[in-house]
């Protein structure tokens, strides 16, 4: 019986852990894989440069590298075949004194960027969902 | 529709989405679109009929916002008109205050009340973190016509409701859509939202009940929900029901929302079965 209860849940396991995966690759694919994601990353950045309320968080920030590394990120949360160089979130934005409307105005450029790229909806919330949580290591 | 609301629901909505008036509007606040929510007609931000634990407008830390709102309610036998305000200080406290004209289109007459809100936000997050946004509240409601509820019963033409409401949104929950839940528990001794005087001829007491709202982002602009509201029933001379609503509501952008409604009302005043259609329009700065 046991072994039963073992091999089962194992089973389980593995096909849940699949599903996982597999949802998370769709979210790759339906944010345009790699060049999709640069795409987005780059539209959002293009917003940020022009927000004034957010802009000076970025004026002495290497631009390219700053889009490389997040385009990394949002590849690698969303089940893409990327490896996230940079430092963690908490780390790369202590002391910034980010507060809730400054991480708000970057997730605004974030949202109209995919609606410009016409990334379904669906697709728009997981990536959301996934990215979130960073709200607690970001803002002070 | 009466010719002075339909006048009064297109000027505001044309002063919210005509591109030139809106530049003049003061930036709408930081928070995402469609956390202000709409306006209920007690003039609490919140849904339709329930008060929820947002604050109104888009005004986060450090900023401050305010919503101007109308409200129609048509159903069988009464229409409600509601014209209301609100004031949202570092997304912490809002004020409120809303007047309703309740037309007895059957019995005859009108019933009249005005109702300050205050409400703060305790603890939470709407959007971001684990814990649901917890916010406390108080509506001071009073009478301007009190002689019909005194003659069904009602003891007093003013007075307070109290009441605790937590929401919470999933960025992605079921088919991946964000949803939307706001629970409320109110003390209240209000007859028909207080419509009918305070307290009763059956029951003289302050009574606990539950209001609770779901809704779910079909996209990033249009949510659909369902919103049910437990009222007490202190009035020997006809029963009080729960009231419910099935609404589409529509945030164009950060400075104007729409919600329609079908609503069901049950008995009003003897009268059974109240069913019919609820339009609300808010702008915010």
């Amino acid at each position: 019986m046991k072994i039963w209860v073992s091999a089962a849940l194992l089973l389980l396991g593995s096909m849940m852990s699949g599903a996982i995966q597999a949802q998370s690759s769709e979210l790759y694919q339906q944010l345009g894989e790699r060049s999709g994601i640069e795409t987005i990353v780059e539209e959002m950045l293009l917003g940020v440069a022009d927000d004034e309320r957010i802009a000076h968080y970025f004026a002495d920030v290497d631009i390219l590298r700053l889009h490389k590394l997040i385009s990394e990120q949002v590849c690698n949360v969303s089940g893409g075949p990327c490896e996230y160089t940079g430092e963690s979130m908490a780390v790369s934005h202590n002391n910034l004194g980010i507060n809730n409307a400054d991480f708000n105005a970057l997730v605004e450029h974030l949202i109209a960027a995919m609606e410009q790229e016409n990334v379904p909806v669906s697709a728009q919330n997981e990536l959301l969902a996934l990215l979130a949580p960073m709200h607690q290591d970001i803002v002070e | 529709m009466p010719k002075r609301i339909f006048y009064g629901l297109s000027a505001l909505l044309l002063s919210a989405v005509q591109p030139a008036l809106a530049q003049q509007f003061e930036s709408p606040g930081s928070r995402l679109l469609a956390t202000g929510g709409a306006s209920t007609i007690e003039g609490s931000g919140g849904g339709g009929i329930v008060p929820w634990a947002t604050l109104s407008s888009y005004a986060d830390e450090g900023e401050w916002g305010a919503t101007v709102q109308m409200t129609e309610v048509q159903v069988d036998d009464f229409s409600l008109s509601v014209q209301g305000a609100s004031f949202n200080w570092n997304n912490r406290v809002e004020i409120s205050y809303a007047r309703q004209q309740f037309d007895l289109e059957t019995i005859g007459g009108e019933l009249e009340q005005s109702i300050w809100g205050v409400k703060a936000r305790l603890s939470g997050d709407l959007v971001y973190g684990v814990m649901p946004q917890v916010s406390a509240g108080i509506q001071h409601k009073s009478n301007q016509t009190f002689a019909l509820p005194q003659a069904v019963g009602a003891t007093d033409d003013s007075s307070m409701d109290y009441y605790v409401s937590a929401a919470k949104a999933w960025l992605a929950g079921p088919f991946s859509r964000t949803w939307v839940a706001n629970v409320t528990l109110r003390n209240t001794e209000a007859n028909q939202l207080g419509l009918l005087g305070f307290g009763g001829d059956k029951e003289n007491s302050r009574e606990w009940v539950g209001e609770a709202s779901v809704a779910v982002f079909l996209d990033r602009y249009w949510a659909v929900g369902v919103e049910y509201r437990q009222k007490p029933d202190l009035l020997s001379f006809a029963k009080e029901d729960d009231w419910k609503d099935i609404f589409v509501a529509y945030f164009p952008s950060k400075h104007v929302s729409l919600v329609g409604a079908y609503a069901d009302l049950g008995s009003i005043a003897g009268l059974a079965s109240q069913t019919g259609w609820y339009l609300s329009v808010q702008a915010s700065f």
